[in-house]
């Protein structure tokens, strides 16, 4: 990336939806995929006369949210009307908040698991709590025709988070989105679900060009564009790319810099894969905000806010920490992990305690259990072996009762015909090999392969696979790595 | 007819009593309505058929035994701007001449829920935004004192009908005077809540940091057995004050002793009616004979409070006027005529530039649906609000006026350390003609002077009658009254009213009836 | 400060207001008195004085997060001026 002429700057505006029962200034359900218009009141469908009242749930997981990256939380905070026409805005304005927002000043570590980027500290300037738009349907086949109203999501809380613009590759736009999500998830603010709409982003980008009338001076900032309709994060990244290599073009032609033209929006087309721009509307950027006289200020002491930090509980960087330092694991297993959510972290946790290898069990976890989830779209709660059973097919693996793929066979067993571990063994004819009859069986074997006996007394170890290979043929229950063991052993001693 | 001049009071202990029906105080009232709205259009809408059926519910409910609430099947007048599940709630605007809520304002549901009789919707001006109901897209209420003249704004209807004898007791609202102003007017009772004592949920809203509902009835008895019925906390309303409500009606008569009042000198050094101050000056000495202590007080930023009320109302009704744009409810203007206007203009665009310039079609119906649906005071005033909240002068303007709004408060504060309640005028003059005002909307807006400061400062106030100018027009006196303390105003008020009969004084088609 | 009809313009279409010629003379005139008028407030020394959004300034009024019925979907479309079966109709939102 280095070799870029210039470098990109990233800052993203994420507005999730949090996952309250009720809206935020009525209480409608918030369910997602109701008929249009089932899930309205006078209040969020902007009847004269309606009031809004906030919910405190809402304002408590915004909290939450604020705390868990690093925000400070004011003791006051108003709420404020964002003014605006549009039909999915019945009342002709948003309820958020402007001059004296819920948090400010935080920050989210991101890193990269594949070192593309240095470990960092990316800026929140501010996390608010607003409530959504409803939605305007247009059908384009019918030209001119009507857009239809459904104001279901009109007042479902939303939090808007801004970071600062200090990502400097799509990489990072990504890794700080991914993050983010997990972060939130675990808190359990918000499902984060993209397709539905719970957390949706947009991207303030621009590019820096060293100046080549002034080496050591500061860079040349190009106009900033702010990129929409970004509907996942693989978006994102290919958005952020195209839009680079876009800009860059631009400059080339151009030569605009910052502030010579008003700020650009441009959409992401995902068929098209190349960003459009979108009219603006000459006045729109006059929202005329004021403090909403329907509402009223929200206080909140220090000792209150600090009693809400205590009860974030272990957010994804700590935890990733803890697996690492108490399991022995690596951070790209921790991360692989922690990415997972929390419950899936508690199995192993649990597993890893009771066998005893932090790394086997990592291992098992992330090849068969995260396989078989991601298979049958199932989560962890639903997975058939409790770490308890898990744990006892493991002690076999460790002292070499069992290798890893007639393992696999066992767990395949518990997991289909819901045994035990000592039944499946059984079913699957396991038994363990007594080892004097293993070392007969070492024996004839290499009585019968005086070529492999040569080559390993030559010192060829690899030689004994085929010698395991035909004591397995023979007896499936055999142990590989005793097998071979015996079977060194014994050509030292046949020469 | 007699029944017509009975208090409110009198006569719910009649139909509690059963020596009286509601039907038959309905239908009396309803006669009433039919025999003298031709001239004094007080009324947006009655329907006679529905009052009736109200009333014979509640007496069959009585009929069984049933506890009837403190209204007991009186009738109750109702502004226009109340939502009223079912029933048009119009504001006196086109843009909601059809509009009917799905739902009951906290209010209407406390006055069904109390046995009242819902006779009629007042008229008013469009959204509560004038003093003399001329701003009605409907109609104009007439003085029931002297046709001729306004009956005073914006609860115009609300006070005509009370002075007319159409209702016995009758809801308003008031953001800058609208209860007290056309109460006094009028020469009926009409008190102004502290800001949070009645819920605003169902109140169409015109500023919200200012408006309150209240009541308006001939004497502070009547209007105490209102406010009782209206008053209380509501979880629906993020504004309304969570404190008990006191038994205003059987305080009322408790004369108070050594009752300090304080006489607003500001309000008297202003240009006022000579007829006026008279009757003011004249209603300090009926307070001294009654063992008060009157004495003089200043509210120095009293004089800045229309140019702050003037700020901060009208940004807030462009904003909460901003909903009326044609898409969810209410009025849309013609979308074919829209279309094919915007063709035409399409067509004579020179140049493409000037084409991208044009409204797109959702834009111009938001645009010919509201300079239609509103009338010109209403947009006048969503006009200067929407100035005063753009970018460049909201410091100047919107913010200015929130300091001033302070100063203002604390001003009351030190006054109400002397004085019990404040007393001054409610108008500079009795109700002035029709049309005179016409054109000069700032000089309409400068007859608010005395009123806008209780709203300023979330104050309680109220109006009463206290004399009559040469021409027989009634004049108000004006009591405020420190945050919740209306029964502090009731009783002062009442003090007045056992001394005085200006609030028995009747036009004369009302006092010559039997 | 003083009030330019090119102002009242830009403001009614902020408003969502459309005027006439008329209109917009006459507005001039009456918002340039009446700001004019309001202008006094600037004699107030405010430097020290904090704004004021409510007389009656509560703090912390809240709702719990517990759902309760919607309207059903007819009453909400009634007033509506222009709608289907399940939504409201406006004039197409694209190319806004
Ligand atoms: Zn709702």
């Amino acid at each position: 990336m280095s070799e870029l002429p210039y470098k990109i700057v990233i800052g993203l505006e994420v507005h999730v939806q949090l996952a309250t029962q009720s809206k935020l200034f009525c209480r409608c359900s918030t369910q997602f995929g109701a008929p249009p218009n089932t899930q309205t009141c006078p209040v969020c469908s902007g009847m004269p006369g309606a009031l809004p009242v906030l919910n405190r749930e809402a304002y408590r997981m915004a909290v939450r949210a604020a705390l868990a990256l690093n925000c400070e939380i004011p003791e006051f905070t108003k709420w404020d009307r964002k003014q605006y026409y549009y039909p999915d805005l019945p009342k002709g304005y948003q309820i958020s908040q402007f001059d004296l927002p819920m948090s400010q000043h935080g920050h989210l570590a991101i890193s990269d698991p594949k070192n593309r980027f240095e470990p960092k500290r990316v800026g929140i300037i501010r996390a608010h709590l607003e409530e959504d738009a409803g939605k305007s349907m247009h059908d384009e086949q019918a030209g001119t025709a009507d857009s239809r109203i459904d104001l279901n999501r009109c007042g479902t809380p939303l939090l808007e988070i801004v970071s600062e613009p200090e990502m400097y590759s799509p990489e990072e736009a990504k890794a700080y989105l991914t993050e983010l999500k997990l972060l939130l998830t675990y808190l359990e603010v918000s499902d984060c679900n993209m397709q539905e709409g719970s957390l949706r982003v947009d991207a303030n980008v621009n590019l820096h060009i060293p100046d080549p009338e002034a080496a050591d001076g500061p860079p040349i900032a190009t106009p900033i564009v702010e990129v929409k309709n970004m509907n996942s994060f693989r978006a994102v990244e290919r958005a952020l790319h195209y839009e680079a290599d876009r800009q860059w073009e631009v400059w080339q032609e151009s030569h605009q810099r910052l502030g010579d033209v008003p700020k650009q929006t441009r959409g992401w087309d995902e068929n098209a894969e190349i960003t459009r721009g979108q009219r603006s509307k000459e006045e729109s950027s006059d929202y005329r905000y004021f403090p909403d006289p329907d509402l009223v200020p929200v206080v909140m002491s220090a000792k209150e806010t600090a009693e809400i930090r205590n009860q974030l509980g272990e957010l994804p960087a700590a935890l990733r920490k803890r697996l690492e330092e108490t399991y022995g694991i690596k951070p790209y297993d921790s991360d692989v992990l922690v990415n997972q959510g929390r419950a899936l972290v508690d199995y192993y946790i649990e597993l890893a305690e009771q066998c005893g290898d932090g790394k086997l069990a990592s291992n098992w976890v992330q090849q068969d259990v995260l396989r078989l989830l991601n298979e049958r779209e199932i989560s962890i709660d639903d997975y058939a072996v409790r770490p308890s059973a898990f744990a006892e097919l493991l002690a076999k693996v460790q002292d070499g009762k069992l290798d890893t793929s007639r393992g696999r066979e066992v767990l395949a067993e518990m997991i289909e015909a819901g045994l035990s571990v000592a039944d499946a063994m059984e079913k699957l004819g396991i038994a363990e090999v007594d080892d004097s009859e293993l070392v007969e069986l070492c024996q004839s074997l290499i009585a019968a392969n005086p070529k492999i006996v040569a080559d390993i007394q030559a010192g060829n170890l690899k030689a004994a696979g085929a010698l395991i290979g035909q004591a397995k043929k023979q007896n499936p229950n055999v142990n590989p790595s005793r097998v071979r063991e015996l079977c060194i052993e014994l050509s030292s001693e046949a020469s | 007819m007699s029944l017509l001049k009975k208090s409110a009071v009198e006569l719910v202990s009649l139909l509690r009593d059963g020596e009286l029906t509601s039907a038959d105080l309905t239908r009396a009232y309803l006669n009433q309505i039919e025999e003298h709205e031709g001239t004094i259009q007080a009324f947006l809408h009655v329907d006679r058929e529905a009052a009736l059926q109200q009333a014979e519910d509640l007496d069959r409910r009585r009929a069984a035994g049933e506890n009837m609430g403190p209204l007991g099947g009186l009738p109750v007048a109702v502004k226009d701007l109340l939502c009223t599940r079912g029933v048009t709630t119009t504001c006196a605007s086109r843009m909601l001449e059809n509009f009917r809520p799905p739902y009951d304002a906290t209010v209407i549901a406390r006055l069904k829920a109390a046995g009242a009789v819902l006779i009629g919707r007042t008229n008013m001006d469009e959204f509560a935004m004038g003093g003399s109901c001329e701003n009605s897209a409907f109609q104009t209420t007439k003085n029931p004192w002297d046709p001729e003249r306004i009956p005073g704004g914006s609860s115009g209807g609300a006070a005509a009908c009370v002075a007319a004898a159409m209702a016995p007791l009758s809801v308003g609202s008031d953001t800058g005077g609208s209860i007290r102003q056309p109460a006094a007017l009028c020469g009926v009772t009409g008190l102004k809540p502290t800001y949070g004592r009645v819920s605003r949920y169902g109140l169409v809203a015109f500023a919200s940091s200012l408006d309150q509902i209240g009541p308006l009835a001939a004497t502070a008895e009547d209007v105490a057995l209102l406010l009782e019925v209206l008053a209380g906390h509501d979880p629906l309303d993020s504004t309304s004050i969570d404190a008990p409500v006191p038994r205003y009606i059987e305080t009322v008569r408790q004369p108070l002793e050594g009752l300090r009042v304080g006489l607003v000198t500001d309000h008297l050094a202003e240009q006022l009616d000579p007829d006026v101050e008279a009757a003011v000056r004249e209603a300090v000495r009926v307070y001294e004979s009654l063992g008060a202590n009157v004495e003089e007080v200043s509210l120095p930023h009293s004089r800045y409070g229309i140019a702050t009320y003037y700020v901060i109302a009208p940004s807030e009704a462009s904003s909460n006027l901003a909903r009326y744009d044609g898409a969810h409810y209410g009025y849309r203007t013609d979308e074919s005529a829209l279309q094919a206007e915007l063709a035409a203009e399409r067509a004579a665009a020179q140049s493409e530039q000037e084409e991208a310039r044009l409204d797109t079609p959702l834009v111009r119906m938001y645009r010919k649906t509201r300079s239609e649906g509103f009338g010109a005071e209403v947009k006048r005033r969503i006009m200067l609000g929407t100035y005063a909240l753009s970018s460049g002068y909201y410091d100047a303007y919107y913010l200015k006026a929130l300091k001033v709004r302070r100063l203002i408060v604390e001003d009351y504060r030190a006054a109400f350390q002397k004085a019990d309640v404040l007393l001054g005028p409610v108008t500079p003059s009795p109700a002035m003609p029709l049309g005179h005002f016409k054109d000069d909307p700032l000089g309409m807006y400068l007859t608010d002077l005395f009123t806008v400061g209780a709203n300023l400062a979330g104050i309680a106030g109220i109006s009463l009658p206290c004399g009559q100018s040469r021409e027989g027009l009634p004049i108000g006196l004006h009591l405020q009254a420190p945050p919740l303390e209306e029964e502090r105003l009731l009783r002062a008020a009442h003090m007045f009213q056992t001394a005085t009969d200006w609030h028995r004084r009747r036009p004369d088609f009302v006092a010559s009836e039997d | 400060m003083s009030l330019s009809a090119s102002d009242v313009e830009k403001v009614s279409l902020l408003a969502r207001l459309l005027l006439t010629p008329q209109e917009i003379e006459a507005l001039t005139s009456q918002l340039g008195q009446i700001v004019e008028y309001v202008d006094q407030l600037g004699e107030i020394d405010t430097e020290q004085v904090e704004p004021l959004a409510h007389a009656v300034e509560l703090v912390n009024v809240w709702a719990d997060d517990e759902v309760r019925p919607s309207l059903p979907r007819d009453e909400v479309l009634s007033g509506a001026p222009h709608r289907d079966e399940d939504s409201y109709l406006v004039p197409a939102v694209l190319g806004d």
